[in-house]
């Protein structure tokens, strides 16, 4: 029984730390311009795939593939903002949603083309495969690998969100977009700025996911509704809105496939709907 | 209809002048006119021209009806929804259900039963889910219909599963026309559904029901303040925008006399809406030219590879949405202006 808490618990932080990662991106993009982005999934294939590349075809270890994947993706998700996305500033959701879906359809297909439609895997290093005893328990060292590259990146962002300019300047325009603007704040360079951080957060988020999931190129489709419900029901634009979310469905959903081994797959999407019903802003959204 | 368009009401015995009015337009503007007739001409040249291609013309008919489902709620309510499938899944597995654990297997009931169960889906997910907007509406719609394909998964002893329902067989039509192989009845059987449903929407969108939709459409808070029940309006219409989808997903039930959990995917969703799109929303024939179109490419180019297609399906949509949605060319290639009244009296 404590065993099986203790397996939820820590496999629900690892599952929520990867959704977490993911989803703040299109969190703040959301918040920022309220632009529904559902090509955000294909940044995070595409970032699985690029981290797949340059381990493979380059000989990259892991951990500087990650980097490289988040520095590339995240500059080159600035070209497709720039030329697609800031056409649609201010447009109705349709119009975003049907350009955002004929991405993410453009891009599955590109990515079959070149890697096939068959699932990849990558090999870890050594030291991530094994056990790691911790308390007299042996957890994978993964997932606890997972949960320390989360920690640390929810402590950056937190620094970047409430402790510098920058970040003091997206909350502002998240509150309030147009009194930011006229108050001389560039909204439109933050939201590059942001589109761009969080492209590449969903790529590092695509790359650590391969061990966990595989990757084929419906990556973008599948796990996006994931990443919705996570910004749906922490609330947009919220740093600890996201968090929240993703605890909160990282951990129902892990508890649901322990616990009800059939309808375990309900589990995320239950309780997401439940606390839309009950918030419809989210946990951490304004109504 | 924007403020600055509007008039003060007039005043006292004005009024009763300018209702004779109003109505007087809805009927003139609901008449049909001449060039309404080409789609249906059509319809009909096409079983002459290429019979070999009956199956494909009769799933395309069927999307056709499914897109039409979907114009009543997104062209007409202006509700974006990513779960429409849900409905025509429904449909679909209400019309094999029948057939196979009940063992009725008559064609047009089997319509009404998908109909039916997937019109009392719609209102009790309307009633529940059309007070909220923006992506937490998404968000609901879409897991919604992620869990209908679940709740299927996991009783799959009744539906299949993913491995789906076979031998969905249905009885000939009214007792006499049998099915050929090369989808001939199934053609002209789709063509009858959907010309009769055709009918019924087009009644519904041009009655004062119709024009307070469009209303909704395009200012919800002025159609609130005039007190118009808004929500109920919503309800409604999303209930019968159901009942059309089931009608179409218990049609391809019927006519592929097989249905897997797929019909709930994603990407079921995402392809009558593009559809809609692709033909216009909000003028009803939309579906006519997007579906057809839709279809008869993705039989060409899947051929090819279906990589080309998506990709190709994909780059559609993008130009659609930046040159002819947002861009001089929709005002360009308005061709809904030929089967589309005015809009001003």
């Amino acid at each position: 029984m404590v065993n099986t808490l203790v397996s939820i618990l820590f496999d629900g932080l690892a599952w929520a730390m990867f959704l977490f990662i993911v989803s703040v991106g299109l969190s703040v993009t959301m918040g920022l311009m309220g632009f529904v982005n559902l090509a955000h999934g294909a940044f995070a294939m595409a970032g699985g795939y690029l981290v797949l590349t340059t381990m493979s075809a380059w000989g990259v270890p892991f951990l500087g593939a990650l980097v490289i994947t988040f520095v590339v993706v995240g500059a080159a998700s600035v070209l497709f903002e720039r030329v697609l996305y800031a056409r649609l500033y201010g447009a109705g959701e349709l119009d975003q949603v049907l350009m955002t879906i004929g991405l993410t359809f453009m891009a599955i297909a590109t990515y079959t083309y070149f890697y096939g439609p068959l699932t990849h895997a990558i090999r870890i290093p050594d030291y991530l495969a094994g056990q790691l005893n911790l308390g007299g328990r042996s957890f994978p060292a993964y997932r606890v690998f997972l949960i320390g590259v989360g920690a640390a990146l929810i402590a950056a962002l937190w620094y970047g969100f409430d402790r510098t300019s920058l970040g003091a300047k997206i909350r502002a325009s998240v509150d309030n977009r147009r009194m930011a603007q006229s108050v001389g704040i560039d909204v439109d360079l933050l939201f590059t700025i942001t589109f761009a951080v969080g492209s590449g957060l969903a790529a590092l988020g695509g790359g650590l996911a391969i061990q966990l999931l595989g990757l084929t190129p419906n990556f973008a489709i599948i796990y996006l509704v994931f990443f919705l419900l996570v910004v749906a029901v922490g609330g947009s634009g919220s740093l600890w809105g996201t968090l929240a979310g993703a605890l909160v469905l990282g951990m129902a959903d892990t508890a649901g496939k322990y616990l009800f081994s059939d309808a375990g797959t309900f589990a995320i999407y239950a309780v997401a709907v439940l606390i839309l019903l009950l918030k419809p802003a989210g946990l951490y959204g304004r109504e | 209809m924007d403020a600055s368009k509007s008039r003060p009401a007039p005043a006292g015995g004005e009024s009763t002048v300018a209702r004779a009015g109003v109505a007087d337009f809805l009927v003139r503007r609901s008449r049909f006119r001449p060039a309404e007739a080409l789609p249906w001409i059509a319809a009909i040249a096409a079983f002459f021209i290429f019979p070999s291609q009956m199956v494909l013309g009769g799933q395309t008919l069927i999307m056709i009806l499914f897109a039409l489902s979907l114009d009543l709620i997104l062209g007409y309510a202006g509700i974006v929804t990513l779960g429409h499938a849900a409905f025509f899944g429904l449909g679909a597995y209400g019309a094999s259900l029948l057939i196979t654990d009940l063992g009725w297997s008559e064609p047009v009931s089997g319509l009404l039963a998908g109909a039916l169960i997937a019109a009392i889906a719609g209102f009790l997910s309307g009633w529940l889910l059309l007070r909220y907007r923006g992506l937490a509406f998404l968000v609901l719609t879409l897991s919604v219909t992620i869990m209908l394909q679940q709740l299927g998964n996991l009783f799959r002893d009744f539906t299949g599963g993913y491995d789906g329902i076979p031998g969905v067989n249905v009885a000939p039509l009214f007792g006499r026309f049998d099915y050929d192989i090369y989808g001939h009845t199934y053609y002209l059987y789709c063509l009858g559904v959907l010309l009769i449903v055709f009918y019924c929407v087009r009644r519904i969108v041009y009655s004062p029901f119709g024009q307070a939709l469009v209303g909704i459409r395009e200012n919800i808070g002025r159609m609130n303040a005039l007190g118009s029940p808004v929500h109920w309006r919503l309800v409604v219409v999303y209930t019968i925008s159901a009942a059309v989808a089931g009608i179409a997903g218990a049609l391809f039930a019927q006519t592929n006399a097989f249905v897997t959990l797929g019909v709930f995917d994603f990407d079921q969703s995402a392809a009558v809406l593009i559809m809609l799109i692709l033909g216009g929303a909000g003028w009803l024939y939309g579906g006519f030219i997007g579906a057809a179109l839709y279809m008869v490419l993705q039989n060409e180019l899947a051929k090819a590879s279906p990589e080309f297609w998506q990709f190709g399906i994909g780059l559609l949509l993008i130009g659609v949405v930046l040159f002819v949605r947002r861009g001089t060319l929709g005002r360009v290639l308005n061709v809904s202006r030929l089967l589309q009244a005015r809009t001003q009296p």
